[in-house]
């Protein structure tokens, strides 16, 4: 378990981490995924989720909401679109990403009434956020409606 | 001759003047290195993004399927001129070099019978296009109480033109800013952002060398990343143009300040000479006073 790859998370506010792992959990669109050293190359669309680092200073656990995942012979990148260490995030800050979940699937059903691929998508990511939450100890029920 | 105290009021008062640019300059270097650390952190994920984007608009673009935000809507007949500046003034040209060029640029596509409209980001930039151009003025954002820039203003300024664009009032968008080269010069900038328009860097060899596996596939990340692309390039142009704000607001307050102390010792020399000149001609009197006696 010597082998490490580089791995940077950054946002486009800061860069929250760089250095070597052993391997990445990558909550993808498609699905949850490892990436371990010598990985093929592969790019990938985030869910809301939780991305799980392991590396040879122990475990560590960042909350990403979207954005995309480069997995690459140099090394492995994460570009989230809103990023934080899951100590860091409060029930504030998931209430507003929840809200906002909430209200972009309650505007897609309005929008997109003949499109119900994108009311679905919208529903995902709500569902996802749901589930995050759950996770993290932290409780999806306050400005419910 | 000027009287002796008006001009003892007036050292009095570009004294206090130059007391003052002298803090703002001092502010603004204040300003400035956070803003260009704001702009420096911001760099590995544009140029991460923009690296990305560039391999796979390389791939999808071409294809007749690619989606509109990259291949444009067909037409470049409304065009939308998004005219980023600051909020507020005394940073020398800043403020009217990104106006200069957003005007040109209107007048060069009103020209060839184009139709223009302007959202402008900051007051000044409203300001100086209100006189002239106030019919094409669509919109205004409005960014006085946002002390610090994050993503979220970039974001809400990206989804507005989204939406805009969706619902067919404009063809091409533009924005306007000012990038950040060093604190005494900064380059007005245009640079197109709908449709959009990724170019590999030379020294970015390995963006077109790796074969990338795309999950779920190279249309469904790009349709994804296509918006998110918008929000990117917004956000490092206003981080850019805070920066360069600062850098502007810096330099032309430096100059105030030295020609507040030339202008001093100026009037001081003056104020010296008027009152000797009032000694002498009170000697004058006098002897020649005494003289006639």
């Amino acid at each position: 378990m010597a082998d490490t790859v580089q791995f940077d998370l950054v946002s486009p506010e800061r860069r929250l981490t760089s250095g070597p792992v052993n391997q990445v959990l990558i909550p993808g669109a498609e699905g949850d995924m490892v990436a371990m050293p010598d990985h093929a190359p592969v790019i990938t669309n985030l869910r809301p989720g939780i991305l799980r680092i392991e590396g040879p200073d122990g475990e560590d656990e960042y909350v990403v909401t979207g954005g995309f995942a480069e997995i690459s012979a140099n090394g492995i990148s994460v570009l989230a679109e809103w990023s934080l260490h899951r100590g860091d995030v409060t029930q504030e800050h998931y209430d507003k990403m929840l809200q906002d979940a909430r209200d972009a699937y309650e505007k897609a059903q309005v929008t997109f009434k003949n499109e119900p691929g994108l009311v679905d998508d919208a529903a995902k990511v709500l569902a996802d956020m749901v589930a995050m939450g759950d996770h993290i100890n932290l409780d999806p029920a306050i400005g419910k409606s | 001759m000027p009287n002796l105290k008006d001009l003892k009021n007036r050292i009095a008062s570009v004294k206090s003047t130059r007391k003052i640019t002298k803090a703002m300059q001092m502010v603004a270097a204040a300003k400035l290195r956070r803003a260009q650390d704001a702009a420096e952190s911001s760099r590995p994920y544009t140029e991460r993004f923009n690296a990305v984007m560039a391999g796979l608009s390389a791939s999808v673009g071409d294809s007749e399927s690619a989606p509109r935000l990259l291949a444009g809507t067909g037409s470049d007949q409304t065009h939308l001129l998004v005219v980023m500046t600051a909020e507020r003034g005394l940073c020398g040209g800043f403020n009217g070099n990104i106006a200069k060029l957003a005007k040109s640029h209107a007048d060069k596509l009103l020209a060839e019978g184009k139709t223009v409209k302007i959202i402008t980001v900051g007051k000044k930039g409203r300001d100086a296009l209100r006189r002239g151009y106030s019919e094409l003025l669509t919109d205004h954002v409005d960014l006085t109480d946002v002390k610090h820039i994050g993503y979220d203003d970039a974001k809400s300024i990206a989804d507005d033109l989204l939406a805009r664009f969706d619902d067919g009032q404009f063809d091409v968008a533009t924005i306007f800013y000012s990038q950040f080269e060093n604190v005494v010069s900064q380059i007005p900038t245009a640079q197109q952002i709908i449709p959009a328009s990724y170019e590999a860097k030379e020294d970015e060899q390995d963006a077109g060398g790796t074969l990338y596996d795309y999950e779920p596939d190279e249309q469904a990340i790009l349709a994804d990343l296509l918006p998110r692309g918008v929000a990117t390039q917004i956000f490092s142009a206003l981080l850019e143009n805070a920066a360069s704000e600062q850098g502007a607001r810096m330099s032309a307050m430096d100059n105030a300040t030295r020609n507040a102390g030339e202008m001093i010792d100026k009037l001081t020399i003056q104020y010296n000479r008027t009152r000797q000149a009032v000694i002498t001609n009170e000697l004058i009197e006098i002897i020649s006073g005494a003289e006639a006696l």
